[in-house]
């Protein structure tokens, strides 16, 4: 076995042996959240670190997942539905990416990023007032299939794994270069013969699809859900970038280290401090941005760099060749 | 001209006018970040956190000395300023020469800036609504219209009324500023050429702070005149801001008189909006016509975009 399975094995057993070991649910609670977080800021990560296109609209992806399945299961389906309904929310907002990816492509940069946040604006004010479908702004209330939090967590982790695990995939194989490219130089991949708006699109939809995912997952764990819960701009939209900015954007684990490190923080302060806590994850990622503008992973990664490039030029067979 | 038509009339004269009169607040907001997206390139999502200390200094000013809400301009654009100038000086500034991996660091450190902002807030006044109870608050100013033989009772709300009129008399102030003194000839030479401006001798450097403060106290500005009308709230920012770039991109970057037009069009746009569509949807005309603005006239209504 190398020494990176060990190192990624050997701590997935102990997350999932977690749940036998400890029942408390207070602790199992957070870690359900780390890991959605981690969902998120990993299919986040994906646009917007890799394929370098911005999103500040990533709730319209999340609250459209979680109300497709919702409506799904108050169409009259049974509640177990809704698990394996994980899927519908998914396609739901790989559908959804089409449309949006249609319209926002046309522009670059920050107006992209404005253009994804207007229209996930509107759809959050068409879920509050499109009242015969989404229940207007009392929400939809729904009984979990399952009474147990063991059994979310399970999920939950699974479809952590498979996010990272895809993400990995995608980033190993061509389709991956061809984000790298559109992100570093979006003329030059295109006079290279890379047809940018499809490559950006299909990033936009794998990444939708996840955040779809787990926007369902919200909906199945949480039970309830209403237009000002999943389509937030700041407390989804913002966040995501905000959790993969601070672990590292563009590093495939840094979103989920930031991830953790928001649910730690957010949920610590809430305990002691009440409203008004997240103040101290503002300052965290001010101070993150000043003196770690790649996050935390980001500079981790590029010390590690320095470092080698260093031992590179002391040995002399390099500086012969 | 029948009474229904009449009726009518009134209705739709009505609406425009609350259109406008909010759109002159909505101006102010959006010469802010027009000055500052077009000097500066920097989109910042902290513009409606801004506002929000703006209101809650006059409310303090209010509640413990009795400061009324229009005296307190006086304390609260110099007060905007200094914060503005000191955001950009100490945050901003140091971020916009790194480099990162995300162009959009910058952005994200006034997400960060919003955040802190708008929790300080909860934490000291908590997340209830306050007011600034103004005698004047309600106070309507009537003006009859004999329209066809019909009389037409139009309303003026007093407040919004100042408030439009102090947002004109400062867009125009901003005007002059900009095209007629040294520091502002310095502010459109930055916006337009940021090295050529530097080889020149003008301090850029200094220029984006004072460009940063100055849009901080525009927008302060809007919340103090806002703060009698208004209720105050820590998270009031946010739509605040959706709204100031919605302007900005309606009127053209660092386009002033374009910043002023689109605050008109978007008051008017809601007011209108509202009445006869719908009110549940009031807010996503605003993004509706953002999204189709910058697609199909990228520079804003006015075409151009230049300080």
């Amino acid at each position: 076995m190398t020494k990176k399975a060990v190192f990624l094995v050997v701590p997935a057993l102990l997350v999932l042996i977690f749940p036998l070991a400890f029942e408390n649910p207070y602790i199992l609670h957070m870690l359900i959240l780390s890991m959605l977080w981690i969902v998120l800021g990993v299919s986040w990560n994906l646009l917007g670190g890799f394929t370098g296109q911005v999103s500040y609209g990533h709730a319209a992806f999340f609250g459209t997942g979680a109300y497709a399945t919702a409506i799904l299961v108050k169409s009259g389906q049974p509640p177990a539905t809704a698990w394996w309904g994980l899927l519908v929310g998914g396609l739901a907002a790989a559908l959804l990416a089409t449309f949006i990816g249609w319209i926002c492509f046309r522009l670059r940069g920050p107006y992209f990023s404005l253009s994804v946040l207007a229209l996930s604006e509107v759809l959050r004010l068409v879920a509050l007032n499109w009242k015969e479908v989404t229940n207007g702004a009392e929400g939809i209330l729904f009984l979990p299939a399952f009474n147990d939090k063991g059994a979310y967590y399970y999920i939950i982790f699974a479809i952590a794994a498979i996010t990272i695990f895809a993400v990995h995939r995608v980033m190993k194989s061509k389709l991956g270069f061809y984000f790298l490219a559109i992100r570093e130089d979006q003329d030059a991949a295109e006079s290279l013969g890379i047809d940018t708006t499809k490559y950006k699109l299909i990033s936009l939809m794998i990444s939708a699809f996840f955040t779809g995912v787990a926007g369902s997952f919200y909906m199945n764990y949480m039970g309830f859900i209403d237009p000002g819960i999943v389509f937030d701009l700041s407390k989804i939209s913002i966040m995501m970038i905000l959790v993969t900015m601070l672990g590292g954007a563009a590093t495939l684990w840094g979103p989920a280290l930031g991830a953790v490190i928001y649910i730690l923080v957010s949920e610590g302060f809430r305990v002691y401090v009440g409203s008004g806590h997240l103040v101290f994850f503002g300052v965290l990622i001010i101070v993150i941005i000043l003196f770690f503008p790649n996050g935390i992973v980001g500079s981790i990664l590029e010390a590690k760099g320095r470092r080698d490039r260093r031992t590179d030029n002391k040995d002399p067979k390099q500086v012969a060749a | 001209m029948t009474p229904q038509l009449a009726g009518q009339i009134e209705l739709f004269l009505q609406v425009v006018i609350a259109g406008i009169l909010l759109g002159g607040l909505y101006s102010l907001i959006g010469l802010g970040m027009s000055l500052i997206m077009g000097v500066m390139r920097i989109i910042n999502l902290a513009h409606g956190e801004l506002m929000m200390v703006a209101m809650y200094i006059t409310y303090l000013a209010f509640s413990l000395v009795h400061v009324d809400p229009y005296v307190s301009l006086f304390i609260v654009l110099p007060a905007l300023f200094l914060i503005g100038a000191g955001l950009q000086k100490y945050l901003i500034t140091p971020v916009m020469d790194v480099e990162s991996v995300l162009p959009q660091n910058q952005v994200l450190l006034t997400v960060g800036i919003g955040i802190v902002l708008s929790n300080l807030a909860q934490l000291i006044f908590s997340a209830d609504y306050m007011s600034v109870p103004v005698s004047y608050a309600s106070k309507t100013i009537y003006w009859d219209v004999n329209v066809g033989g019909q009389t037409i009772s139009l309303s003026f709300n007093f407040p919004f009324l100042v408030a439009f009129a102090i947002a004109i008399g400062l867009g125009a102030a901003l005007f002059l500023f900009l095209g007629k003194t040294d520091i502002g000839r310095m502010i459109r030479a930055t916006a337009q050429d940021k090295r050529a401006a530097a080889i020149m001798g003008i301090n850029t450097k200094r220029i984006t702070y004072i460009t940063f403060g100055l849009g901080a106290a525009l927008v302060g500005a809007a919340g103090t005149l806002l703060a009698p009308v208004y209720y105050i709230y820590p998270a009031i920012g946010g739509p605040f801001t959706s709204k100031a770039f919605i302007i900005t991109v309606l009127g053209g970057m660092g386009n002033i008189a374009g910043a002023v037009l689109g605050g008109l069009v978007l008051g008017l746009g809601e007011s209108l909006g509202s009445v006869y569509i719908s009110l549940g949807y009031k807010d996503a005309f605003g993004f509706v016509i953002f999204v189709l603005v910058l697609i199909f006239l990228p520079k804003g209504l006015l075409g151009k975009s230049s300080v």
